[in-house]
């Protein structure tokens, strides 16, 4: 089962979700597409079909209204999965952090593997997150009992989505 | 011995997801290089297949299911055709019964995007099928048969008799491989997007796994074809081939999206015109030919 481990590490495709704020975290992933960064060469992949990645880049501050679209997008990832939260907005809230409508931090509305910080983070410091989360779906269980490992952890994607719990 | 040709065909079936992984890894490598970029290793492909197959499962419908494995199997049972030697008009047909299954499965499904995708399938395949049937015909003309077998063993190459529908076939290849300009229904291995992600949209995991292992056979298929215009020497088919795939890649490389509209003008005004003369030249004058 080694070469599938190996095969999950080489091969994340990563899902980008910008829940909205001012915009500087989401252009700096952007970048790490353009030749000067380029992902590819580890077999990371841009994908805008939540269905077919491996990893979910959040950026920018979560609000209530936005938590719930990520939550829906979240449980719409097959497993094994891990999310990245990309700059200090995602992580904490930022400078936002006390407004009226805003979660602070994205791990209080899904689980968060990655956390980079910076108000943005230097494409380096996001690639270096999206490896570490690459070397956690490595080490994601393979075996056969994993289907069952994923009911008895994540809720039906039906569930999600009162505001009050975002 | 009665068993050859069982042999033959799995013997294909095996090797030609390897030649179809390591042909698309050159494929993103050669891109990323176009791009000045550093590009994925050749192997890339296998880890994303290995990858798609151990994820989750994840319908929509059981029906899903269904179309992909469909498509997958004519896909590769025209591959089959191709190494044994049959006749090209059933290769043809069974090539569409797999574009069709996935058009089915797109539509099969409720996602918008996907059934965007599934439409613009359709307009792929009313692009460039008539051009498939008139380089059958063209082949048909010029040797006497339409058994491959017979084609691979005719004594003189094909291309200098059907220069124009070597033109047309390299279209076709463009279109079929869902390669810029004419990424429409879904587009692969790009960052860039199409409707999300066209027909593909609502698959997942494994089955996307299913698909992406289609589209290799799909690759070797089309190289084959473009093989026999060349085919009195192994090595000058291979070169032709490989020739075809350079092009498609650059041509995919050098050029934005157009519209379906568009797509279905120039393939019927630019690919079917040029076929139809080399047809009609090969009526007229083809029984003169050496
Ligand atoms: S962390 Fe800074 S750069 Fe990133 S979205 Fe927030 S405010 Fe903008």
């Amino acid at each position: 089962m080694s070469i599938v481990r190996w095969a999950r590490g080489k091969s994340p495709w990563y899902f980008h979700y910008e829940t909205g704020s001012c915009n500087g975290c989401a252009i700096e992933v952007f970048a790490l597409q353009t030749p000067l960064y380029d992902l590819e060469r580890f077999g990371i992949m841009n994908t805008g079909n939540p269905k077919h990645a491996d990893l979910l880049l959040v950026t920018g501050c979560v609000g209530y209204r936005s938590g719930r679209v990520l939550r829906n997008l979240y449980h719409q990832m097959p497993g094994p999965k891990a999310v990245v939260a990309i700059g200090v907005c995602a992580l904490t809230g930022g400078i936002f952090h006390d407004c009226y409508n805003l979660a602070p931090g994205a791990d209080k509305v899904i689980p968060v593997d990655v956390y980079v910080p910076g108000c943005a983070p230097w494409p380096e410091a996001m690639i270096d997150g999206i490896l570490l989360a690459a070397e956690k779906l490595r080490g994601a269980p393979v075996a056969r009992d994993r289907r069952r490992l994923v009911e008895e952890e994540e809720p039906p994607a039906g569930g999600a989505g009162e505001e009050g719990k975002a | 011995m009665v068993y050859r040709p069982l042999l033959i065909a799995f013997g294909v079936l095996v090797l030609a997801p390897l030649l179809g992984g390591l042909l698309t890894g050159f494929d993103r490598w050669l891109s990323a290089r176009l791009q000045a970029r550093v590009g994925p290793p050749l192997w890339q492909p296998f880890a994303d297949l290995v990858k798609l197959w151990h994820k989750d499962r994840l319908t929509v419908n059981v029906v899903q299911i269904l179309y992909a494995n469909a498509y997958l199997l004519f896909v590769a049972a025209a591959l089959a055709e191709l190494a044994l030697g049959h006749d090209l008009l059933m290769l043809l047909f069974t090539l569409a019964f797999g574009t069709i299954s996935l058009v089915l499965g797109g539509f099969s499904v409720r996602s918008p995007y996907s059934r965007f995708g599934a439409q613009r399938e359709i307009m792929q395949l009313l692009a460039y099928e008539p051009i498939l049937v008139l380089m059958v015909v063209a082949i048909y003309l010029r040797t006497g048969s339409f058994l491959v077998s017979r084609v691979v063993v005719f004594p003189r190459p094909l291309l200098p008799s059907l220069p124009l529908i070597f033109l047309g076939y390299l279209l076709v290849v463009v279109i079929k491989l869902r390669k810029s300009p004419f990424d429409l229904a879904t587009s692969l291995h790009h960052p860039h997007q199409e409707l999300v992600k066209g027909i593909l949209t609502d698959y997942s995991g494994p089955y996307l796994g299913i698909i992406e292992l289609a589209h290799w056979y799909e690759l070797v298929l089309l190289l084959g074809l473009a093989g026999l215009f060349w085919a009195t020497s192994v090595w000058a088919a291979a070169g032709v081939a490989l020739l075809v795939y350079l092009a498609a890649i650059t041509v995919d490389n050098v050029s934005a999206r157009v519209t379906w509209a568009w797509m279905l003008r120039f393939a019927w005004q630019a690919g079917l015109g040029l076929a139809a003369i080399n047809v009609v030249w090969l009526y007229l004058w083809g029984a003169g030919m050496p």
